[in-house]
């Protein structure tokens, strides 16, 4: 049948679009990405030297290998930062700008539109922290022998479907609350990534948090990635952080789709799309 | 002037006998503030009031209408964006409100504000914008600039950012975009309303002639009684969410035996379109 065939193909094309929209803004703005990935790498150095500062203090530590720990936690923080970030900026900036009733108006699918912002998110913020990750590591001159790459990206990578799940949840917020969504997204990324051992192991967490841990992706995340980097885990050593991964990210993307839905249906009942207020 | 075939009907399959417009008691609420009392009643607010009406395939009807008296959200109900309280409405023999994807490959719509990113050109808007209508880059790369260059916008500003245009261009850019995609129906919500009037008469210009060439369906929201006469077939009043009439010109005027628009208008609804024109406020 030509119908569904030709409806997956204006799908695909609306995908790039998103994409597409996407790296003509990042051109645009090149200023504030600039200044922004050097506010980044500002913020992670101040991180890595703890350990620099706690060796000066007189604890012998490795420092090498504590520099590095924080270090994929400082990567983490900022990647996470940019998924939420962009896929909630489908909503509140193009509320600002004014294009949100032309987008959602469009025959294109909620999912290929959120999954789209998704990709690109996951594309763009891969390669800043790869850059990052390779500034900050070169400044501090870490060595990572046994380091297994291309297994830590693909934690990322698997990660970061429930990344895009969670995301969806918090890009709903501004549509259903114009004057605080925004900043409810902020709120949600600190909290999951304060219990999911971002700089420490889980295990110095009290209780309650420790549960929230077993249940947040980024948990999995850090673990995997500093597995790999510090002790050269391969993919196929490490099925206890992606299953775990995998699980989570097929329950959060039709939860975060499905709340999405929800959340958009409310904003046409009660006239939330364009106004404020 | 070659016609442009609407995109994607195959996948549609529009009915052919339905009207391109049938609204039936279409009624929509809205929250009024807050409540008086925690937990106690909302007040609600009537922005549409049970409108009927049927607009016929390749016609052009004007709806005249003071500052809040719900066109705009006339509009955003027949564009997907509003969900109603009550009533129905079909374009194309599509539910607004259970197919929205049908209708969403049908409609284009211009609004009061032009409504774009404003760091990116206008070739970087449409571009995107046109993607989600299933557009690949080759069409655009053709059509983005024969389109602009139809309403009149120079070749040459191609590649401004929008902010740099004057609002007489952006309007431009916005009817491009929307005609860009090959609308059955047009929804135009006061495209002229603060344009200078040299671009308010190009763009009416452009409405008049591209209804013809692409064979569409418009409905117009206008504060201008001249462009709704010179426009459109049938001219209808909506006053505080009511729809008092819709018919041609003609016959509003000798219905309130009025000699123009402006006194028919006065005589339906005691209320006079002249005293808000100035302002640009889509609320
Ligand atoms: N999203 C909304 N939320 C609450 N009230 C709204 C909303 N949109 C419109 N209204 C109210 O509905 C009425 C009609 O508005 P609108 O449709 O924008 O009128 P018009 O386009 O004719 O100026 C106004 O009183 C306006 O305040
Ligand atoms: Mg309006």
């Amino acid at each position: 049948m030509k119908g569904p065939a030709s409806t997956l193909r204006a799908e695909l094309i609306g995908l790039y679009g998103v994409v597409e929209r996407n790296v003509y803004l990042t051109r645009r703005y090149w200023v504030w990405e600039f200044a922004f990935f050097i506010w980044t790498i500002a913020n992670t150095l101040t991180i890595v030297f703890i350990a620099k500062g706690v060796e000066a203090s007189g604890v012998s530590i490795d420092v090498n290998r504590q520099a590095t720990i924080l270090l994929v936690g400082g990567v983490i923080w900022s990647y996470l930062g940019i998924i939420f970030e962009i896929l909630t900026e489908t909503v509140a900036w193009e509320r600002w700008e004014g294009t949100i009733e032309y987008t959602f108006m469009a025959p294109l699918s909620r999912i290929v539109h959120l999954g789209g912002m998704g990709v690109f998110a996951i594309i763009y913020g891969v390669v800043r922290s790869a850059l990052l990750f390779g500034v900050v590591a070169f400044f501090f001159n870490l060595t990572m022998p046994n380091a297994d790459f291309l297994a830590a990206l693909f934690v990322l990578a698997v990660a970061s479907i429930s990344f895009m799940g969670l995301g969806m949840m918090t890009a709903v917020l501004p549509l259903i609350s114009p004057e605080k969504g925004a900043q409810l997204g902020f709120i949600a990324q600190g909290m999951l990534l304060v219990v999911s051992g971002i700089y420490y192991p889980v295990s110095v967490l009290p209780e309650p948090m420790q549960w929230l841990a077993k249940i947040s992706p980024a948990t999995y995340a850090l673990e995997g990635i500093r597995d790999a980097i510090l002790e050269g885990r391969g993919v196929s050593q490490m099925w206890g952080e992606i299953v775990p991964l995998f699980i989570i990210g097929i329950i959060t993307i039709p939860l975060g789709m499905a709340i999405f839905d929800r959340g958009e249906r409310y904003a046409k009942q009660h006239g939330k799309l364009k106004r404020s207020g | 002037m070659s016609r442009i075939e609407p995109r994607n009907l195959h996948l549609t399959q529009i009915s052919p006998e339905a009207p391109a417009v049938e609204v039936r008691d279409l009624t929509k609420r809205f929250r009024k503030g807050k409540r008086i009392r925690r937990f106690g009643p909302r007040i609600m607010n009537t922005v549409l009031d049970r409108v009927t009406f049927t607009v016929e395939r390749g016609e052009c009807i004007a709806i005249l209408g003071q500052n809040g008296s719900g066109k705009s959200t006339l509009v955003r109900l027949l564009s997907t964006l509003l969900i109603n309280d009550g009533g129905s409405a079909h374009v194309f023999g599509f539910d607004v409100f259970t197919e929205p994807r049908n209708v969403r490959r049908l409609v284009n719509r211009v609004s009061v504000e032009a409504s774009f990113f404003k760091k990116m050109s206008a070739n970087e808007n449409l571009s995107y914008a046109a993607r989600f209508y299933g557009m690949r880059s080759e069409e655009t790369k053709r059509a983005i600039p024969e389109i602009l260059d139809r309403v009149g916008f120079p070749n040459a500003r191609l590649n401004d950012s929008m902010e740099h245009l004057s609002r007489g261009m952006q309007q431009k850019v916005a009817l491009a975009r929307a005609l860009l995609t090959s609308p059955v129906l047009l929804l135009l919500d006061e495209p002229t309303t603060g344009l200078d009037p040299r671009s308010k008469l190009e763009v009416q210009e452009f409405i008049a002639k591209v209804r013809f060439e692409h064979d569409a369906t418009v409905i117009l929201c206008t504060h201008d009684m001249n462009e709704a006469e010179k426009l459109a077939d049938r001219i209808g009043i909506l006053d505080e969410g009511v729809l008092l009439v819709l018919e041609p010109a003609e016959d509003l005027k000798r219905r309130y035996e009025a000699d123009t628009l402006e006194a028919a208008f006065f005589a339906a609804t005691g209320k006079s379109l002249e005293e808000d024109e100035a302002e640009v406020d889509d609320d």
